[in-house]
């Protein structure tokens, strides 16, 4: 007895993406989807176009071709401030925080979306703007609650370490409450009790706040352990798409990725 | 022992979005207010007010508004003079040809028109950066100075474009004397000043300083980048056009489009250096400085160097002394005056121990 379940429709679908730099192809006609509520984790070799195709789904670059269906909705032209008012948030391969600010007040911008009352009300203090500002500052508080990050809240980021800033960049993309979230390399750099500390905040992501998550990530171990489905680029295209456990069996990827790096 | 937090539990947020968190802060300011606005008029003299303190509090205004601009939104300008005078010019005219327009609103509808010519100039921000956002406000320093003494109708046909202050009739009171321009001066800058911290510890400004951080960041979590440039542009001009009116009326008195030519604009601009980029306190601090410096050179000039040096050479050297004072800043000190108190205070804070 086995009763095959008909999928959910994606939350995301790429439907034949490329894109080129000039003479250099980042990305040759990728189609993949994720599941609402899966981890999906990006796969491949250095260059193979894994931050280029996060940067086409939240906007940051525009393809040559193909398009991209979001929550029921075909999107040619994305701008970032469309993904991000669609619910789409990120982190970067090369942290992108805003470095003279402290902790809360990253966290913070991440919740700009959310905010209702006018830049004129908070200016004057006026009308929906002293609850407002309460408000918001509970819910980065829960964020900051969530992350662990307490004794930082008021230190300027830039003057934290690494792992610690990896991990406001975080908290700054959860306090948007995404739908979708996009983490490139949220563990690179970090050693393996940083990495498990990572993991678990990523894991307690999906799980408490529902959120779908696509994570590219070179740490086969942490892929294979956090992931719910997993694709492999290489040199633009995609040469694998499964579980985990049918990736990893796949002789292309072996070859390709797996076998060069262990 | 006086400066001590200890039993100062913060519980709401409220409390701890305060301006000032420490209530000996708290009270060390409102005795600063107070000795401005009551023991100052009192114990000032004519040259305190017309001399140091109206120019520093117009100043450290000025110096808020640059501060907006390329502090907090990372929008570099060498046009704050331009705003200035864009203000004081729109100030005179209303006042000028509106039949009973009081002063006050006069004022503050020269900063409106300021802050709307702020964003026309800041229009090409939108679609460059860095240093060629720098041509745009050097564009308008040159263009209204142009503006201004070309066309007699600015100045009411008066000669080489010079104005004049209207009466200084607040409510009725007479502030023509020294004591009530200082008093003017320090109600409007008091305003003003609790305004921009309120403003900067806004969305709004955290949003600038998102786009002076990391703009591609700042649109990827949804921050609209074009509204938030052109908000910097507006305020900053309408507090640099309110700045300039003072400048004119409350200080000079009578005043020509040469007053706010481009050296206003440096002037303005090493005042949110020395002071400190992103900071309120800052601008009163790097103003400080930019009006009492050159009174302490000549002081020591006079006394101990009396015959040595003459006065054109003072200029000269007070210049030199000045300019490596800036390049030390930049250097040593990017953070200007306002760091450095902050340093202190927090030694303060939990001093006798290191940290
Ligand atoms: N802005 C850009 N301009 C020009 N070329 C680019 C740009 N961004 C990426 N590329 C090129 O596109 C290709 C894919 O780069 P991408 O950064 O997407 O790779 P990646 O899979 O994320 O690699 P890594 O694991 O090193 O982060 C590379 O050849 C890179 O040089
Ligand atoms: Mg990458």
């Amino acid at each position: 007895m086995n009763t095959t379940q008909p999928l959910p429709p994606p939350l995301l679908q790429l439907e034949h993406i490329s894109l080129s730099f000039k003479a250099v192809k980042a990305i040759t006609n990728i189609s993949f989807a994720v599941q609402p509520g899966e981890i999906c984790a990006l796969i491949g070799p250095n260059g193979a176009g894994k931050s280029s195709l996060l940067n086409v789904i939240n906007g940051v670059y525009r393809p040559d071709e193909g398009a991209i269906s979001y929550n029921g909705e075909t999107l040619h032209i994305m701008q970032p401030q469309h993904a991000a008012e669609r619910g789409i948030a990120r982190t970067f391969q090369n942290i992108a925080l805003f470095k003279g600010m402290t902790v809360l007040d990253n966290v913070l911008t991440g919740r700009n979306l959310h905010v209702h009352s006018s830049w004129l009300e908070q200016v004057f203090n006026l009308g929906r703007a002293p609850q407002e500002a309460v408000r918001q500052r509970k819910k980065a508080e829960e964020i900051i609650d969530f992350l662990d990050i307490q004794p930082w809240r008021n230190s300027v980021v830039g003057n934290l370490p690494y792992g610690l800033q990896k991990r406001v960049e975080l908290g700054r993309a959860l306090a948007a409450e995404p739908k979708l979230l996009l983490l490139d390399e949220p563990m690179a750099g970090m050693n393996a009790e940083e990495k498990q500390e990572m993991s678990r905040f990523i894991l307690a992501t999906q799980r408490e706040f529902t959120t779908t998550i696509v994570l590219i990530e070179h740490d086969i171990g942490v892929v294979m352990t956090l992931s719910n489905h997993v694709v492999v680029l290489d040199y633009g295209k995609k040469i694998g798409d499964g579980k985990p456990e049918e990736v990893r069996q796949n002789p292309q990827v072996i070859a390709a990725y797996l076998g060069t790096k262990h | 022992m006086l400066y001590r937090e200890a039993g100062q539990f913060i519980s709401h947020y409220r409390a701890d979005q305060r301006l000032f968190r420490l209530r000996q802060d708290r009270i060390g300011f409102y005795l600063l207010l107070a000795s401005a606005f009551v023991l100052v008029p009192y114990c000032g003299n004519d040259y305190w007010f017309s001399a140091i303190l109206i120019p520093f509090l117009v100043l450290s205004l000025a110096g808020m508004g640059l501060n907006f601009l390329t502090g907090y939104a990372g929008q570099l300008s060498l046009g704050s003079a331009a705003f200035m005078a864009v203000g004081a010019f729109s100030a005179y005219n209303f006042n000028l040809r509106v039949e009973g327009l009081p002063f006050l609103l006069s004022i503050l509808l020269g900063g409106v028109v300021a802050g709307l010519t702020g964003v026309i100039f800041g229009l090409p921000s939108l679609k460059i950066k860095g240093f060629y956002v720098l041509v745009s406000t050097l564009a308008a320093q040159f263009f209204v100075q142009w503006v201004f003494t070309n066309f007699a109708w600015f100045s009411n046909d008066s000669s080489s474009g010079v104005i004049t202050a209207p009466p200084l009739q607040v409510f009725g009171l007479d502030l023509s004397s020294p004591a009530g321009r200082y008093l003017l001066t320090l109600t409007i800058v008091t305003a003003l000043g609790l305004l921009a911290a309120n403003i900067v510890r806004s969305e709004l400004g955290r949003n600038w300083m998102a786009v002076r951080d990391m703009d591609t960041a700042a649109a990827v979590i949804g921050i609209a980048i074009p509204k938030t440039k052109l908000l910097a542009f507006a305020i900053s001009s309408f507090y640099l056009g309110i700045a300039g009116s003072l400048w004119a009326f409350t200080y000079l008195g009578t005043v020509e489009p040469h007053g706010f030519d481009i050296n206003r604009s440096f002037q303005i601009l090493f005042i949110i250096i020395i002071g400190g980029m992103g900071s309120i306190l800052g601008n009163f601090l790097g103003a400080a400085f930019i009006v009492l410096f050159p009174v302490l050179m000549s002081h020591i000039a006079n006394g101990l160097l009396a015959g040595v040096i003459d006065a054109g050479h003072l200029e000269n050297f007070q210049k030199i002394v000045f300019g490596m004072l800036i390049i030390g800043f930049l250097i040593k000190e990017p953070n200007g005056l306002a760091s450095i108190w902050q340093t202190f205070r927090q030694q303060l804070r939990v001093w006798p121990l290191r940290y």
